[in-house]
């Protein structure tokens, strides 16, 4: 159970921190005029099409006592991040950011830009604009986003193995948890875990999709 | 144009949107002056109209050019100067509306009084709403809300934070005739007390006939003429002459008063005492002016009719009934002739002969200016 609770933590973490970082990302790819928007866009893509080893194998240089990233962070704390929590969120952020990007992008895409106009004729500078029109028209994909990289979060394996290793309350996530039960031919309490974790994504994915769907409608539609 | 700064004017001299190279390729290049009151903006899709409005509003940032309101210059392309669209204080009010589905009625209106205390806020929002008629809304989403009534509250939210402009796209395309005129009064009635000018943009002729004092008439991104609905739109408010061939009746009349409000004047047929009402052209109290009238758009009656939308019953007398293929002319005098054109089967219908007693009833819009 203490690895079930480290996934969640880890995946309620990344969850926040992306919706926060994730936004003014989405947000500038979603209204933007750059002709090379592109290429950020493939960026945010690309933990989509890449192996979890690969993405962890390069956060793990730079995370390493010699990469940019880990010398940074001994000089600011004094200990490596490589194989601590603090290193698993980090990565798994960047895992999962298209999957809270992307939804972001969408919803945001879909406001109306005659209502951003009317916000803007009425007064409304950008800032006002986003809190009181496109936070709240876009809530179905807010809510999809942080489900969609929670959930993403609690499954993820690889980046885990490569980045976090295999420390007990620490790095030891769910998924860790059943390669380890089952490398031990422990089938039982694999198959207890592993049906806990499908449960769950079920939930939180039956959850994304009752929003979309608009199974509760925050208003009444246009 | 002249140089001087009128403190109640909208100047807008815009281009924008090259197309091709040349010293006059731009898409949109108008020079337009508004003073308060409404001027319609006239023209076909495509003419450049909501470019224009984009423009002035601050959404669109013109290419050359100069806008200024009050005298306070928004954009100058030569000094660098572009105002944002939210330091503008011009209203604008969008073909599609683009009230918040999320806000309620009250919400929309209040949206643009963020720099007020909450009871001052208040109390002009409620103000708004009373003075549009939709107070009794002001806790419903747009959603279930109905097409005049969201034109309401629309026009309540743009004007509400007082603006300087208001800018209104096809604000009551899809509404009736009647709704339109009611709503239109209560814009009326609200800019009596500011005004500010009012740019409108319409396809409409009757909206230009139920509110245009000024017209200008954009084409292919040029304003192709502007002035009086009458100058500015031939036929047929105001016929050519030429044009004026068709019509079996051209009278001439003294006109007797204006009523603005209503689009009318009222005027006397020369030599008789036949009044009419006709189109308000924009001529003073007693002069002359040439009516024509279609022998086809006249009605007669065999009774004296009554509860009728047609503002003009005459009594008069058939002077001559007269058989011409498919159709019978008749000759009816009412103190002036009129040559009316019925169907072979009303004459039988209502057993018209000559000498009967009759009534000939003429709608408003039928009577066209002559020039």
């Amino acid at each position: 159970m203490e690895a079930l609770w480290l996934s969640m933590k880890l995946a309620a973490c990344v969850a926040v921190i992306l919706l926060v970082i994730g936004t003014p990302v989405a947000y500038w790819l979603a209204y933007s005029n750059w002709r090379g928007k592109f290429l950020l866009e493939s960026m945010v893509a690309l933990p989509l099409v890449l192996p979890p080893t690969v993405l962890g194998f390069y956060a793990l240089i730079a995370m390493g006592p010699r990469g940019p990233l880990g010398k940074l962070w001994i000089a600011l704390f004094g200990h490596g991040l490589a194989f601590t929590f603090s290193g698993l969120i980090l990565a798994s952020v960047l895992y999962s950011f298209p999957f809270a990007v992307q939804p972001l992008v969408a919803s945001f895409e879909g406001v109306d830009r005659k209502l951003l106009d009317a916000s803007a004729v009425l007064g409304a500078g950008g800032l006002r604009t986003f809190w009181r029109v496109i936070l709240p028209l876009s809530l179905p994909g807010v809510v999809a986003a942080a489900v969609l990289s929670f959930a993403h979060t609690l499954g993820e394996f690889g980046v885990v193995l490569m980045v976090g290793g295999n420390l007990a309350g620490v790095t030891r996530t769910v998924s860790v948890d059943i390669y380890d039960h089952v490398q031990s031919l422990e089938y039982g309490a694999a198959n207890r875990m592993a049906l806990l974790l499908l449960a769950i994504s079920f939930a939180v994915l039956s959850a994304v999709y009752a929003v979309n769907r608009r199974v509760w409608t925050p208003w009444a539609a246009k | 144009m002249g140089c001087e700064v009128n403190a109640t004017m909208l100047t807008a001299r815009i281009r924008k949107g090259r197309h091709s190279a040349g010293p006059s390729s731009f898409a949109l290049d108008v020079s337009i002056e508004v003073s308060p009151g409404v001027t319609i903006l006239f023209g076909p899709s495509g003419a450049g109209k909501s470019t224009l409005l984009d423009c002035i509003a601050g959404l669109a940032r013109p290419d050359e050019g100069q806008i200024t309101v009050d005298g306070e210059v928004l954009f100058d392309s030569a000094r660098g100067i572009h105002v944002p669209a939210p330091k503008r204080r011009t209203a604008y009010v969008f073909q599609t509306l683009a009230l918040f589905p999320h806000l309620s009625a009250e919400e929309n209106v209040a949206y643009g009084l963020k720099d007020f205390q909450e009871k001052e806020r208040r109390e002009k929002v409620e103000a708004i709403l009373k003075a549009f008629r939709v107070e009794k809304l002001r806790k419903q989403r747009p959603g279930g809300i109905s097409g005049g009534e969201k034109q309401r509250i629309a026009l309540a939210r743009s004007l509400v934070s007082e603006p300087r402009v208001l800018l209104l796209d096809e604000p009551l395309t899809g509404l009736d005739a009647e709704l339109k005129a009611a709503i239109v009064d209560d814009l009326r009635a609200w800019n009596a007390a500011k005004g500010i000018p009012i740019l409108y943009v319409t396809h409409s002729r009757e909206e230009v006939d139920a509110l245009g004092e000024r017209v200008i008439a954009l084409d292919n991104g040029r304003v192709r003429s502007a002035g009086a609905p009458m100058d500015v739109l031939d036929a047929p408010r105001r016929t050519k002459l030429a044009q004026a061939a068709g019509f079996e009746n051209l009278l001439s009349a003294t006109v007797l008063d204006l009523r603005e409000g209503d689009g009318v004047m009222r005027v006397r047929l020369e030599e008789s005492t036949c009044e009419i009402e006709v189109p308000l052209g924009y001529v003073a109290v007693g002069s002359r002016v040439r009516v024509a009238v279609r022998a086809g758009d006249i009605l007669l009656a065999t009774e004296r009719p009554h509860r009728l939308s047609a503002r003009n019953v005459m009594e008069g007398r058939i002077v001559s009934l007269e058989q011409r293929g498919m159709m019978a002319i008749a000759r009816v005098d009412c103190g002036v002739a009129f040559i009316v054109h019925i169907t072979p089967g009303a004459v039988r219908a209502l057993e018209l002969t000559a000498g009967l007693r009759v009534w000939l009833v003429l709608k408003t819009h039928s009577c066209h200016l002559v020039e």
